[in-house]
């Protein structure tokens, strides 16, 4: 037989095998996600599926996006088919509300901890021995100092630091005007501004800029794993943000395609013990109290104060800091 | 009849022109005119406000500062570099013509990585370049290195098959004739090469102002000191702020254009002067 039909027929025949495979897996979700959680749904995915076979004997298939977390919104806004989504910031979840109900306008009630599955803080990263001495908040503004933070304009890691900074020296003063000069001085001291948090984890660590890296805990953890925790370590400042990431059904997709029970049931293995326990190894802090208790040490004791109790939610924040114009965007052109 | 009159002689007129004006409209005309109609929904102060902010007027000039520096780097440098494979052999020399294509095939993620891997001050050349205080990643000068990267093939490109046509006779001619080496190359060649480097620097150009990918990693992305111009539109963006987005956009596209008008109104005059010459 010429080589080239014997090709024609494997492929056939690979087509032909191929196909009830693919017949079979009926339903399929998808979980529009931010960039960082990468990981950590590539973990959840096979776990959720097999819990789900176990208990319900379907086959799921769990597809994933991930992006800049605001961009991804825009992208269900756009029509992206999203049976559920995993943000960053809750900002992210409220918009798919305001622009076309995509999701409900309840939905912090719909799941346990305000739909958050998860925290993880604001953190400093330095490098071995600490040269610099860096301890707290009131150091990251010393003059000469360099410090690495992601865009606050394009990422809510770097969000998530101004406002702890800003949260930090207002505790501190009880003074709005002495807030405002702390996060100036602190961002006067900021010598590049990437992208997302992944990109200022790079330039700190590949490219050795910066005397301290002002990042999430999970990320910070991530890096003493995978470079060496002979190079930096960790520095837990007196006081920092909770950044909890929300979820949410979509509410007009599983509608659409008959998938709530299974979008739901997803998000709702995000706090089963075993949920946990895999997102506690990803080294974000679990919700459930037992679940943490299973990572001593890995994730000490810190104070912390949310957007929502201290200051006065995300909109308030939005429309205050981050909006054009606003304070971020003055101290940021003075600097 | 009056259209048998005006007939052309090459057939297909109304046709291909038809063709192209739906295609144009498609492609270009579509699109860009959903970025006006965008912006068409701001009020005028708003829009002002949006596009004359100091920090947005700040990555104008940094972009279109670094653009036509780049492009006018590229356009010296790319003519040497389509010189030396045109009229030169050497071994290699293909090797080297594929080469110069690279940065077109390079995702501009992969390049803007490698060039700040390369120029941070522990990167193979910044560790020398920093101890002289030349800082070049994380400053204007990286965008402007990211810039003179990707727009090296288009010079290249466009002045080498025209110099392939150029006859090296024409140059013994004006040497017989008794012209001196550099009256023979500011006169006789570079005059029949203007509108090709011409049409280079415009391309050049026009991808350098739209370049984001490969600046985003280098530039540091300080506002009023490395912040371009596309990265002020991916913020809008990023704060749902839509007409903001496209407000800027369009100060972009407009500038652009009329810039490029200039190019090609300079091309085409210098053809017309390389007509009358000859």
């Amino acid at each position: 037989m010429p080589l080239k039909h014997l090709f024609a027929r494997l492929a056939f025949s690979l087509l032909t095998a191929l196909l009830p495979a693919a017949a079979l897996a009926q339903t399929t979700i998808l979980n529009v996600s931010y960039d960082v959680s990468r990981e950590l749904y590539k973990d959840i995915n096979p776990a959720f599926i097999a819990d789900w076979k176990a208990k319900s004997g379907e086959t799921v298939t769990v597809n994933q996006s991930h992006g800049g977390s605001s961009k991804q919104a825009l992208s269900v806004t756009a029509g992206l088919d999203a049976d559920v989504v995993t943000m960053n910031q809750a900002p992210d979840v409220d918009i798919l509300v305001e622009r076309g109900g995509y999701v409900a306008a309840d939905w912090r009630k719909r799941f346990p901890h305000g739909a958050t599955p998860y925290t993880t803080t604001t953190v400093f990263l330095v490098r071995k021995g600490n040269p610099k001495g860096i301890k707290d908040w009131d150091d990251l503004t010393r003059a000469g100092l360099q410090v690495i933070v992601p865009n606050p304009k394009t990422s809510g890691n770097g969000r998530y630091t101004y406002l702890a900074a800003w949260g930090f020296a207002l505790q501190k003063s009880k003074d709005e005007a002495a807030a405002r000069d702390f996060v100036t001085k602190l961002f006067a001291n900021v010598p590049v501004l990437d992208g997302g948090g992944r990109g200022a984890t790079t330039t700190f660590t590949q490219r050795d800029v910066g005397d301290v890296l002002v990042t999430f805990e999970n990320e910070a953890l991530a890096i003493g794993t995978e470079l060496g925790a002979d190079k930096f370590e960790i520095v837990y400042p007196s006081l920092s943000i909770e950044a909890a990431p929300p979820v949410a059904v979509v509410e007009k997709v599983v509608d659409k395609k008959g998938s709530r029970k299974i979008a739901t049931a997803y998000l709702e293995f995000l706090f089963s013990p075993q949920g946990q326990e895999i997102i506690g190894k990803h080294a974000f802090r679990p919700r459930d109290e037992k679940v943490l208790q299973k990572f001593p040490g890995r994730f000490p004791a810190i104070k912390t104060f949310t957007v929502e109790e201290a200051l006065g939610g995300w909109a308030d924040v939005q429309a205050k800091h981050f909006a054009d114009g606003a304070i971020y965007d003055q101290i940021i052109v003075k600097r | 009849m009056a259209v048998a009159s005006t007939r052309k002689v090459l057939p297909g007129f109304g046709l291909s022109l038809g063709f192209t004006l739906a295609y144009l409209s498609l492609v270009v005309l579509v699109p860009l005119s959903a970025v006006f109609l965008k912006t068409a929904s701001l009020t005028l102060d708003a829009f002002w406000q949006a596009v004359a902010a100091p920090r947005v007027v700040a990555s104008y000039k940094l972009t279109f500062g670094a653009s036509l520096l780049a492009a006018a780097i590229n356009t010296v440098f790319g003519l040497m570099l389509a010189w030396s494979l045109v009229r030169y052999t050497f071994p290699g020399k293909r090797i080297v013509d594929a080469l110069v294509d690279l940065p077109f095939a390079l995702p501009t993620a992969v390049a803007g990585i490698a060039l700040t891997a390369l120029y941070a001050k522990n990167g193979w050349l910044g560790q020398y370049l920093e101890p002289l205080g030349i800082k070049v990643a994380f400053t204007p000068l990286g965008v402007l290195v990211a810039l003179v990267f990707i727009g090296l093939p288009f010079v290249v490109r466009t002045v080498q098959p025209v110099l392939e046509d150029l006859d090296t006779e024409i140059e013994e001619a004006a040497a017989s004739l008794g012209a001196g080496r550099w009256q023979t190359v500011m006169r006789v060649v570079l005059p029949t090469l203007v509108p090709a480097l011409l049409t280079g620097f415009a391309l050049a150009f026009a991808r350098a102002v739209g370049e984001y990918g490969s600046v985003i990693f280098i530039a540091g992305n300080l506002p009023m000191v490395s912040e371009i111009t596309p990265l002020i539109i991916i913020t809008k963006l990023e704060q749902y702020d839509y007409a903001g987005a496209t407000a800027v956009a369009s100060v972009m596209l407009v500038a652009s254009f009329v810039l490029l008008l200039i190019i090609n109104g300079l091309q085409s005059w210098t053809d017309r002067r390389a007509a009358r010459a000859s």
